[in-house]
């Protein structure tokens, strides 16, 4: 049973000049979890809003958890949460007094609210902030704060656009944990993301969006797979750059290619760690010590800039600290993954 | 009833915030009574009215009418920061009238004007306002700037929802209702304006209500009925035609443009 289903979706803007979806279709099984991962304007939360009743389309259809989101909108809202891409609460108020009045428009009753929203505040380690206004919270909290209120009352299918754009490393390490949780609790969750890590950490299946289109779907194994399969790369003094790309080359079946300025030699290979070890051993065997060698999976990164031809975050154009250092903590684990 | 009980949560919401943040409220209040004495103590003296009581009494209805007027301001910037800050759409998303935001939203303004009215009414009473018509026609007179204020809040409901940035609305609306609130006879008669000024003055809706009022307090209506026009001879029910018709345009389209909402 599809839980969410997306069929043939248009919408434009001013007066169709700008083509926000562009017949997007797309479905999620009930009980699994599809990021939308697309640059900035690429109608990510163009299908959200859409999704979750705030905008109408131009033309096509949708319906969430069996029930058509243009025809019963109503009965929509009773089974959704969503979260956007800011924390939407009130800023005055306290964390329990924002989650007590959505658990009343929720119409629980007074009891009822307070008690869910105790739990809430439990279950986000936000308790101890319970009676503090939103403005003193980090950026973490508030999205704590916000997922929590989208949680009130359990929905079926949740909306997630872009949890954690915005929010420092840490912050993001925090709303994955979060996430995970749920998803094991068995939410149907749709999770919109520019970040690749992050669809490939939280998703079981990815939507690749770009100009309002769907250009490919698959889980995160077949997406690297329609890239390309593995690539052995070896790292060598100069001297030995010529001897190692003849060993590379015959074990791989295919002629390596070089990086000179990092003396980097690779070349893609089916056997896997077999090729691995044929490789150190001729190596071995030739008195050629490797400064580093390994195997590369394609990350997403690669299948998003053979996919559309730029990379994923071509367009983002605000200048925000917290992606920018997000990024580049991604980027250390990798190196440090590849000296290891 | 459903909708009732959920545009009271929404009101609750800004009792709350009040109540989180008082400095709001306090400032609120401190401008119009800034405003009582400085036209009591600084124009007053200079202004004859012929009137018993002096100019206090004219003045009184006057201010009374332009805070309510401002409070349109409030409403706005509170909705737009609303919008801008995704509330809107995460009050959309829920399963509650459409109408419940907006509703509870006037609801809450309108307990505000109350709270506000009750303080610039002592006010006035220590400069020496002294209204002489009994306590219904003053009772009277507060329903009907309650009402006032309910129907404007109503136009600062669809400001808001309209405006592109919460930062601009307060500024815009302060833009309109400053002048709005001048070009009247709340502060000075319309007999010294010049002659195209004072028919704006008289149809001005301020104006009206503010002869509505110095009537149920129990004064002629002296800045008014110059000019001979309709407004000025009638100014009660022209109040009421006013409010009806504000009412009948900005209700349907500050719903209608929340129901369209999208965040900017």
């Amino acid at each position: 049973m599809k839980a969410i289903i997306a069929d043939h979706l248009v919408k434009t803007y001013r007066n169709g000049e700008v083509r926000a979806l562009d017949n997007l279709s797309l479905d999620v099984a009930e009980g699994t979890v599809l990021s939308v991962l697309g640059p900035n304007g690429a109608g990510k939360t163009t299908v959200v809003r859409i999704l979750t009743t705030l905008l109408t389309p131009d033309s096509g259809s949708a319906s969430v958890g069996g029930i058509d989101v243009i025809k019963h909108p109503d009965k929509v809202r009773e089974i959704i949460g969503l979260s956007g891409q800011y924390a939407a609460v009130d800023e005055t108020l306290t964390g329990m007094d924002n989650l007590v009045m959505f658990g009343r428009l929720y119409h629980l009753g007074k009891k009822a609210a307070i008690l869910r929203a105790d739990e809430l505040l439990e279950r986000f380690s936000l308790t101890d902030s319970a009676r503090r206004p939103i403005k003193t919270y980090s950026g973490g909290m508030r999205r704590r704060l916000d997922l929590a209120a989208s949680l009130i009352v359990q929905p079926k299918v949740l909306f997630l656009d872009e949890p954690t754009t915005g929010l420092d490393p840490r912050g993001r390490q925090e709303m994955w944990g979060v996430i995970e949780e749920l998803v094991k609790g068995g939410v149907t969750l749709l999770l919109t993301t520019q970040y690749l890590d992050e669809a490939d950490q939280l998703a079981d299946d990815i939507a690749v969006i770009d100009h309002g289109k769907v250009i490919a779907r698959g889980t995160s194994d077949a997406l690297k797979t329609q890239v390309g399969g593995e690539r052995l790369e070896v790292v060598v003094d100069q001297q030995h750059v010529g001897a190692t790309m003849e060993i590379v080359s015959r074990v791989s079946g295919q002629k390596a290619s070089l990086d000179e300025g990092l003396r980097l030699i690779s070349a893609p290979v089916t056997t896997g760690a077999g090729a691995l070890i044929e490789v150190l051993r001729s190596l071995d065997t030739a008195g050629i010590h490797p400064l580093d060698v390994g195997l590369k999976r394609p990350s997403l990164d690669d299948v998003f800039m053979s996919l559309t031809g730029h990379a994923a975050e071509d367009e983002v154009k605000e200048l925000d600290t917290g992606k920018r250092s997000g990024r580049k903590s991604k980027k250390d684990k990798k190196v440090k993954g590849a000296n290891a | 009833m459903r909708a009732l009980t959920d545009a009271l949560i929404i009101t609750k919401r800004q009792l709350l915030q009040l109540a989180r943040v008082p400095e709001v409220l306090i400032f609120s209040t401190i401008q119009p009574v800034m405003f009582v004495l400085l036209f009591r103590y600084v124009f007053g003296g200079s202004i004859n009215t012929g009137q018993p009581g002096g100019y206090v009494q004219l003045l009184m209805p006057g201010i009374f009418v332009q805070t309510t007027a401002f409070t349109l301001a409030a409403t706005a910037s509170g909705l737009a920061e609303d919008m801008t800050k995704g509330l809107i759409d995460r009050f959309r998303s829920l399963p509650i009238s459409r109408s419940a935001l907006v509703f509870g939203r006037t609801l809450g303004d309108g307990l505000l004007n109350v709270v506000v009215l009750f303080v610039m009414g002592i006010a006035g009473f220590l400069v020496g306002w002294r209204p002489t018509s009994g306590p219904v026609k003053i009772g009277l007179a507060f329903i009907f700037l309650l009402a006032f204020g309910y129907a404007l809040s109503w136009v600062g409901i669809f400001a808001g929802l309209s405006a592109r940035d919460y930062r601009v609305v307060q500024n815009v609306s302060f833009l309109i209702t400053f002048p709005l609130t001048f070009l009247s006879n709340a502060f000075a008669p319309t007999t010294g304006m010049p002659r195209a000024l004072q028919y704006v003055a008289e149809w001005n809706p301020v104006s009206t209500m503010v002869a509505a009022c110095r009537e149920l307090f129990g004064l002629k209506n002296q800045f008014g009925a110059t000019a001979g026009s309709f407004p000025s001879e009638h100014p009660l029910p022209m109040s009421l035609i006013y409010m009806v018709l504000i009412l009948l345009v900005f209700v349907p389209l500050s719903v209608r443009k929340y129901t369209h909402a999208a965040k900017k």
